[in-house]
């Protein structure tokens, strides 16, 4: 696109630039820091005392960590998935519409496990599900998945409707009076034009998920350590920079397929 | 994630079919010697699982509504006359323990559990303060260095959030009873209190580190956290107060609704064998309440300042206590005003 | 015709409650019901050791406000949660505020990105939030420290010479805050922006004169619904926010979260806490439906 006649162009605005630079590298010194310490030779996260593998050997021996790193992945992945679909629909039941009667409470409903604070739904959630487990003898990681999916829906929706409360209706509405069926115009116009606020959903949900230490605590039943939980564990007593060894395994993994994105979205231009 | 199911599908048979060599272990997050785990599930044949919580409380409460699936539990003696009054532990049978009689006497008929009906000990250690002696040459065994500390020190201070050891820690100082609800004692309590905050720098866990890089200079600590900072700085110190400082113990219990019974006594019994015991200590770092296990003990332990008290500082030692609701409910207050 | 209209409507209505299904399913069991839960909680009696006894009682609705002083049991407000009250939301303030400096040029450059990489920008940022949370505030904690990298920078550069104390302060909270809910704002930033007409600001450009012009009335509006998404997802969470302020305030400066907590464990007052919840909750729903209420309209207006 053509520069305008002022002589510069909007996609590069120098001052948000420099800010998002500047966002950039404060997300990712820590980050830094993180791996750095992975290769510490001593046991603290903070102090640094020579190159050593130490936390890779421990890391990969401990059956406890790795399972919890596991879990914490898969629990992330399910919650994520059922927590995002049911936020797109939630999204598209709510947005562009006109006001309806519970319009209010639906909002305020879908938006309630941001606003009590995890402890409070964490006791309340154990003496529910507990109640279920006894009763039926289920002990499984479905609790958490569903505890998990409820607290992660508001993120996940938030960023949907903002993408679908500016959407062009006009497509659609040429799409439906050329009979495509409801489902078809969802599938071939809504649902593309969409996707950016869904993948922005979806991945906020994964690292809520991911992030997650209170509720999970209270809701866990026995060997359902995540690596939250197995962390809040070891904060009383020592945290070895063992966590740091896994970290950065799963940090090397995602950023190897997001170059292989890369490459891979290039190569289809 | 298909490959994943299959592979969850198939962990799923196989925990079943393993289903009666299993033990569930709920306990507190790095607590518990792998080797230790590792060698009871080679004698008896059995799948250990450790799940971990980080407070008495938390771990109360989740077994109070039941459905949880723990076979085992080790909570800190203040706890456990609360789990008994509950009915969530099961009692035990010495006669079919037959490490029983290995309990050092000294635990034995304690307060929590006189004679030991329902619980075993796992570790004991005491809460004192720790203290960089390259800052301050003082004394170190008084409570005055958090309470109303030197100038060289303020600052750099650091106390355990455990509100009943710090609580009790200053109602010794000046001079009341473990668990009082005296007012006069209480209101001395709280200026001392709220007067020491301003010198501290902060009230958190895990400060290994800190002591031993000399971010902190002093605290209230465990003793066995003491000692690792000391091994990473000569100059850390752990002194206790002579005006009173608490001792705890945490104790393996087997739960009421216990699926795995035997394998829970099995296990019991097996902690309270010398050897056993003394890896424990080997993991955690603090002492374990059974006779004779000193001689498995690591060398550097049998000698370590933090472990041995010394003798005339012994008697200043209570034992941690639960304290009735409403005197704990006074302590919250305080606690609460102290931290807003 | 009004038969027409009128089935027309009623299949609106059901296609929108079918839709609303899943996710008011899923929220009914894990959201809506420990929340009852908890409100019959609020006017129980404490349990001696933590739970509840079921007497009915309203004192711990009484204690958020007030208190009876332990010493000489005058009546008074308690001024300990009002203090953490307002220390919660000025901090969490503070940080919502943070997240749109930082976050709103950050998304503006992500969507300003050739189209096939702006999903690869916005998986950079998600990244390091794969890492534990722990971990994370600690790398943190390292960063600020007396003799940390951010200090030590500093003095070697000659602009101070004495370490700044952030750490265990309310600074810090807020800087740990701003860390880990910082995404919370840029993702839903950057889907609304993502469709922003480019013409249309360039187009503006050329009518208005200064940038400033350009960005209050063209982008702002546009990128509204993702702004106010976004100061929710950030505001809300850190009102409630446990870990940090534990982990970076050094457990000196409680927050309403910290506060709650302490009620369900060492202060065995579960009824305070639960009424501590509520009315954190109300706070923030009155907000909330304010917000609904004002914004149904405008959308209403513009259709």
């Amino acid at each position: 696109m053509a520069n305008s006649a002022k002589g510069f162009d909007v996609r590069k605005q120098w001052g948000f630039t420099t800010i998002a630079a500047v966002c950039f590298v404060l997300l990712y010194l820590p980050v830094v820091l993180l791996v750095v310490y992975s290769f510490n030779a001593g046991t603290s996260v903070a102090i640094w005392e020579g190159f050593s593998l130490q936390w890779y050997r421990s890391a990969w021996d401990n059956q406890q960590v790795q399972e919890a790193t596991v879990r914490s992945l898969v629990l992330a992945f399910w919650a994520s998935l059922i927590a995002t679909s049911a936020a797109v629909l939630a999204a598209l039941a709510t947005t562009r519409v006109r006001p309806f009667k519970g319009y209010s409470t639906v909002f305020a409903a879908i938006n309630q496990p941001l606003m009590v604070p995890e402890i409070v739904t964490a006791v309340a959630l154990l003496i529910l599900f507990a109640g279920i487990k006894v009763q039926t003898g289920y002990t499984g990681l479905g609790y958490l998945v569903l505890a998990h999916s409820a607290f992660c829906i508001p993120f996940a929706y938030l960023p949907i409707r903002a993408r679908l409360q500016g959407m062009d209706l006009t497509l659609e509405q040429a799409a439906s009076d050329l009979y495509a069926s409801p489902f078809q115009v969802f599938r071939r116009i809504t649902l593309p034009q969409l996707w950016p606020g869904i993948l922005a959903g979806a991945m906020l949900a994964f690292v809520i998920s991911l992030d997650d230490v209170v509720i999970t605590e209270f809701v866990k039943s026995a060997g359902q350590d995540t690596l939250p939980t197995y962390m809040l564990g070891q904060l009383r007593r020592v945290v070895t920079p063992e966590v740091n060894a896994i970290s950065t395994v799963l940090l090397a993994i995602s950023v190897t397929m997001v170059i292989a994105f890369f490459f891979l979205s290039r190569v289809k231009k | 994630m298909k490959t994943f199911l299959t592979t969850t599908a198939l962990v799923a048979v196989a925990s079943a079919a393993l289903a009666e060599g299993e033990l569930n272990i709920y306990n507190w997050g790095n607590y518990t010697s792998p080797e230790m785990i590792e060698k009871f599930e080679k004698e008896h044949d059995v799948k250990v699982t450790i799940t971990d919580y980080d407070s008495n409380d938390t771990a109360l409460a989740k077994i109070k509504a039941g459905g949880h699936g723990f076979d085992i539990v080790v909570p800190s003696g203040t706890y456990i006359p609360i789990f008994v009054g509950e009915n969530l532990l099961m009692e035990l049978d010495p006669s079919e323990l037959s490490n029983h009689g290995n309990i050092d006497p000294q635990w034995m008929d304690v307060k929590f559990d006189p004679g030991r009906k329902f619980s075993v000990p796992w570790q004991w250690g005491t809460v004192g303060v720790t203290v960089n002696t390259a800052v301050y040459g003082g004394d170190i065994n008084d409570a005055a260095i958090i309470l109303d500390p030197p100038e060289e020190l303020k600052g750099k201070i650091n106390v355990v959030p455990e509100m009943n050891d710090v609580m009790g820690m200053a109602i010794h100082y000046v001079g009341g009873e473990t668990c009082t609800g005296d007012k006069e004692v209480l209101k001395k309590v709280r200026d001392v209190l709220v007067e020491a905050k301003k010198n501290w720098l902060s009230m958190d866990y895990g400060n290994i580190e800190k002591y031993a890089k000399g971010d902190l200079a002093a605290g209230v600590n465990w003793n066995g956290a003491s000692m690792r900072a000391r091994d990473q700085n000569a100059d850390i110190a752990f002194g206790y107060p002579k005006t009173g400082y608490p001792v705890w113990m945490d104790n393996a219990a087997i739960l009421a609704d216990a699926k795995n019974v035997d394998n829970a006594k099995l296990f019991v019994n097996f902690i309270m064998e010398p050897e056993n015991a003394a890896m424990l200590s080997a993991f955690a770092k603090y002492a374990n309440g059974i006779a004779g296990s000193e001689e498995f003990m690591p060398e550097e332990m049998k000698s370590a300042p933090e472990i041995v008290v010394p003798a005339d500082l012994k008697s200043a030692a209570y034992i941690a206590e639960t304290c009735p609701p409403e005197v704990s409910k006074i302590y919250t207050q305080i606690w609460t005003e102290l931290q807003k | 015709m009004s038969d027409l209209a009128q089935s027309r409507e009623k299949q609106e209505r059901r296609n929108r409650w079918l839709l609303l299904t899943p996710a008011l399913v899923i929220l009914l069991i894990a959201a809506s019901g420990p929340l009852l839960i908890t409100l019959t909680y609020s006017f129980l009696t404490p349990g001696d050791y933590g739970g509840v006894e079921w007497r009915f009682s309203t004192e711990a609705w009484f204690n958020v406000i007030f208190q009876r002083d332990i010493f000489d049991d005058t009546l008074g407000f308690a001024d300990a949660h009002l203090s953490i009250l307002w220390r919660s939301v000025k901090l969490s303030l503070m940080t919502t505020i943070g997240a749109v400096i930082l976050g709103f040029p950050t998304a503006y450059f992500i969507a300003t990105r050739p189209p096939h990489s702006r999903d690869i920008w916005m998986l950079l940022i998600m990244i390091p939030f794969w890492t534990n949370l722990l971990i994370r505030t600690f790398a943190v904690m390292e960063l600020i420290r007396n003799e940390g990298t951010v200090n030590s920078l500093l003095i070697w550069s000659g602009v101070i010479d004495q370490p700044i104390q952030i750490l265990f302060t309310e600074t810090a909270i807020m800087i740990g805050m701003l860390y880990v809910y910082l995404p919370l704002m840029v993702l839903p930033l950057y889907a609304s922006m993502e469709r922003l007409d480019f013409n249309l600001v360039e187009a503006g450009y050329d009518l208005y004169a200064t940038r400033f012009a350009v960005l209050r009335r063209i982008i702002l509006p546009l990128v509204k619904p993702g702004l106010i998404a976004g100061s929710i997802l950030v505001f809300v969470p850190s009102l409630g926010a446990y870990v940090t302020p534990r982990v970076m305030g050094g457990g000196k400066q409680l927050m309403l979260g910290n506060l709650i907590e302490l009620q369900f464990g060492q202060g065995r007052n579960w009824p305070l806490g639960a009424a501590l919840s509520i009315t954190l909750l109300a706070i923030v729903m009155v907000a909330l439906i304010f917000y609904v209420r004002s914004a149904g309209r405008e959308e209403v207006g513009h259709g």
